[in-house]
């Protein structure tokens, strides 16, 4: 719900169109305090951290900022955080795709429950999203003893990491398709079934190429919460240095070790990302927004 | 309802079938074992942790934070949004594309963060501490942590709605001889408020569940700045998981309930502005 609730929105600066006239335009003094308190409330609330996680990374230098980095528990994490996203953001993606197929080119019964069930995973907490896989796969859990008897490790290992992320990005891909697909309407798939068009060949022909911006962001969100997940992963990591520590994870263990410089070089790869993802963000709505245009 | 006499498209078999799996493999079966594991807890046992001191404490910080950040980002959001669409301003494309930055930023990126500012020889710290204001590790710490994860939820459901206003409205309002003031109260605020209240509770139902950006802030003090999750977290580390599971369930069926209020206030803002959900 958080990407869906209108993410699409045209980036063209229409503020001329109030400002214009007198019917839609607010006195000087109005507008300036309005501007003033909101622009103030953005700057300490959500510039200042951002800066904050730059300026801390690189207070003792890059010297101490690259060698945070490149230490191998840090790289241990770097590359668990890229497998956990590598394996979660496909699966999340396929699914988005299929139960938007469902939900928008069909009519059945108990539609609307089913949308609110994949809205579920944003409306759990992170904490209780980690704890439902180690009471199902955990020591004492379901499948506990089973899987010791077996050898098999989930909790505390990478296996359960990948799925406390697939739970929490669960719903991007499927929440940012299913609106776009359901403005798009069935016409053109049905043309196609009429001009002897196959399953697989409407998808991948004529229904994906209509909604590729949407579905771009929906994998980049995805992909940006799947790396950057905390609470979830935190449950079900246990923590082990090198094996089952996330860049987040490391983050934090740094931290707590009052090593601040590096936990914020480590905490700046991170905004990188967050940032990158921003960036595509706003050239996803530009290329959105050319192509509506088109239309 | 179409039968399923007249479907034209293929793949509706497979697409639901595997939409229905995968939804009770990852989401349904693992919550269902929150419930299973509790009703394995006695009634009394379950009342009891669910109503021990320091868990009530941790529920009335945890909602009274959440709901004072959800009506705070309320305003400002509200402000922002309206600044956003109705004024033009340097640095406004930068501001709009930020806005979603608690949404891509990692929580643990944004709780450290935070510290180092509120902390009290931090940025902001060391201005506010000779003031006698403490942030970092009280519970206004918490409120400081949960505003920054609430804000894009109001700005990006109120947002859409005032960019499709059409300007008439206020027209025909000051036509008919209304001030500014009287056209944003009785025209404008009305077509907002379904979005206004979705975004609140969105912001609120984020900020409840919300852990990573916040244990750093607050500090984690027994019966003062440790919020609901933190509680669940204690009791596994103490390998309590019934305990654990009985918060859970707790939170579970909060959020449960806020999601059906939230999706009833998407349809109620669908049909005051004719949008599709």
């Amino acid at each position: 719900m958080a990407g869906a609730a209108g993410v699409l929105h045209g980036a063209a600066d229409h503020a001329a169109r109030f400002e214009s006239k007198a019917a839609t335009r607010e006195p000087a003094l109005v507008k300036w305090t309005i501007l003033a308190l909101s622009l103030s409330f953005f700057a300490v609330f959500l510039l200042l951290p951002l800066v904050a996680v730059f300026v801390e990374a690189l207070r003792k230098g890059w010297e101490t900022y690259i060698a945070a980095l490149v230490e191998p528990d840090a790289v241990a994490a770097i590359k668990l955080t890229v497998t956990a996203a590598l394996i979660s953001v496909p699966l999340n993606l396929v699914f988005g795709v299929a139960a938007a197929w469902a939900i928008t080119k069909f009519e059945f019964r108990g539609k609307h429950l089913l949308l609110t069930f994949i809205d579920l995973p944003f409306s759990v907490s992170p904490v209780v999203a980690g704890l439902i896989y180690v009471l199902v796969f955990g020591a004492q859990g379901w499948f506990g003893p089973w899987l010791s008897d077996h050898d098999v490790k989930i909790i505390f290992a990478v296996p359960g990491i990948v799925l406390a992320t697939v739970f929490v990005t669960f719903p991007f891909v499927a929440r940012e398709l299913i609106p776009l697909m359901e403005a798009q309407g069935r016409e053109e798939e049905e043309a196609a079934v009429v001009l002897g068009a196959r399953g697989w060949q409407i998808l991948w022909y004529v229904t994906l190429p209509n909604v590729k911006w949407g579905l771009l962001y929906g994998v980049i969100l995805c992909n940006a919460r799947a790396m950057g997940e905390f609470g979830a992963v935190s449950v079900v990591s246990g923590h082990i240095r090198g094996l089952t520590n996330t860049m987040p994870l490391h983050v934090e263990i740094l931290y707590n070790e009052y090593q601040f410089a590096a936990a914020f070089a480590v905490a700046s790869v991170l905004a990188l990302l967050a940032l990158v993802t921003l960036v595509i963000k706003v050239w996803v709505e530009h290329k959105a927004g050319a192509a509506g245009a088109e239309a | 309802m179409a039968s399923s006499g007249n479907r034209v498209l293929p793949g509706f078999g497979l697409s639901l079938g595997y939409t229905l799996v995968y939804l009770s493999l990852i989401v349904l079966i693992p919550l269902a074992a929150v419930f299973l594991k509790a009703s394995s807890l006695g009634v009394a046992q379950f009342w009891d942790v669910v109503t021990s001191p320091s868990v009530v404490a941790s529920y009335k910080l945890s909602f009274g934070a959440s709901l004072l950040a959800a009506a705070i980002n309320s305003v400002f959001g509200l402000m922002l949004a309206w600044a956003l669409v109705r004024y033009s301003f340097p640095g406004k494309r930068l501001v709009d594309a930020l806005v979603d930055l608690p949404f891509a930023l990692p929580t643990a990126v944004a709780g450290i963060a935070l510290t180092a500012l509120y902390a009290p020889n931090g940025w902001v710290g060391q201005y506010l501490e000779p003031l006698g204001i403490k942030v970092a590790f009280t519970p206004l710490g918490v409120l400081v942590a949960l505003i920054f994860i609430g804000l894009p939820f109001v700005v990006r459901t109120v947002q859409p709605i005032l960019e499709d206003l059409d300007t008439e409205f206020e027209e025909a309002a000051v036509s008919l001889g209304a001030d500014r003031w009287q056209a944003f109260r009785h025209v404008v605020f009305p077509t907002l408020m379904p979005a206004l209240m979705t975004g609140f509770a969105m912001a609120f139902a984020r900020a409840v569940g919300e852990y990573g950006s916040v244990i750093f802030i607050a500090g984690n003090i027994p019966m003062v700045s440790e919020i609901t999750p933190l509680m669940i977290i204690t009791k596994l580390e103490q390998y309590d998981y019934a305990g654990a599971t009985a918060i859970a369930v707790v939170m579970l069926v909060f959020s449960f309930a806020l999601l059906l209020l939230i999706n009833g206030l998407q349809t109620w803002t669908a049909k005051r502005t004719g949008r599709a959900r």
